[in-house]
């Protein structure tokens, strides 16, 4: 079977679907922020795989490139939120740290 | 089945199997590994892609940056000396059942569309290209991605230094 455009897309549909799940039932806030690359690694994939077969140029490619800097920011972030939550409450499990639910 | 068919499907499944056990597996570290097999299965698909440029940029941030940005926050989030690197999950069945399904009702729609493909050359090294766009079409927002990513930068350092 020839490699076309459905194959790419049923691949970023599986990568996403696997990441949504490594978010939703993770307890580990790295994990999480794992799952969160996966997702952005699947929409990867399509801007890229529609930027070669569309009639669009290389602007997918480019907005790939964007998503990565984008990417590269929120891993920065979520790690140092990571970090403090860390100092304050001395685990990064997600489901326990509910101080604000009374 | 040709050779790039065969390529594909070698990548796909690296990508896809590895992808699968970091969201299965019960060991930070390990799924960290994992993670960069996926990084470097979905590079591969670029490539097939003919996006070689944004293969090596993935190859150069993610594994180089975002990986060992991942792992530096596992050894700092968990206490090494005890062996208590593993990490529970939670409400498993019903996350299958609903990603289960969004894939299905998903993976329809893509196989009953006909996509209309028109099978584009790319040139074969589409960095001048790609930089040609970024200084003419897209400056603002390469700009704007740049002070982005600096205000981020400083924003992530004073947050973890204090």
């Amino acid at each position: 079977m020839e490699v076309t455009l459905t194959h790419f897309l049923i691949l970023s549909t599986l990568l996403f679907s696997l990441g949504i799940y490594g978010i939703v039932t993770r307890k580990n806030a790295i994990m999480v922020l794992m799952g969160l690359e996966l997702i952005l690694n699947a929409s990867n994939i399509n801007f890229i795989a529609f930027s070669r077969f569309g009639n669009f140029g290389l602007q997918g490619q480019l907005f790939a490139l964007f998503v990565i800097v984008l990417a590269a920011a929120e891993a920065a972030i979520a790690l140092a939120i990571v970090l403090n939550v860390y100092k304050t409450f001395v685990n990064v499990n997600v489901d326990e740290i509910d101080e604000l639910r009374d | 089945m040709n050779i790039y068919d065969i390529i594909f499907y070698l990548f796909a499944a690296v990508t896809l199997l590895s992808a699968f056990f970091v969201v299965t597996t019960r060991n930070i570290v390990r799924a960290a590994f994992f993670l960069l097999f996926t990084f470097f299965g979905v590079a591969g698909i670029y490539v097939l892609l003919g996006a070689d440029f944004v293969a090596i940029v993935q190859l150069i941030v993610y594994v180089g940056g975002i990986l060992i940005l991942l792992i530096f926050g596992v050894m700092i989030t968990n206490k090494i000396t005890q062996v208590d690197i593993k990490t529970g999950t939670i409400h498993t069945l019903p996350a299958a059942i609903g990603v289960g399904l969004f894939t299905g009702v998903i993976g329809a729609v893509i196989l009953n569309t006909e996509w209309f493909e028109i099978k584009t050359d790319i040139p074969v090294s589409t960095l001048s290209t790609l930089g040609r766009m970024l200084i003419n079409e897209y400056v603002l927002v390469f700009e704007l991605l740049g002070i982005l990513l600096l205000v981020a930068l400083i924003g992530a350092a004073s947050m973890a230094r204090k």
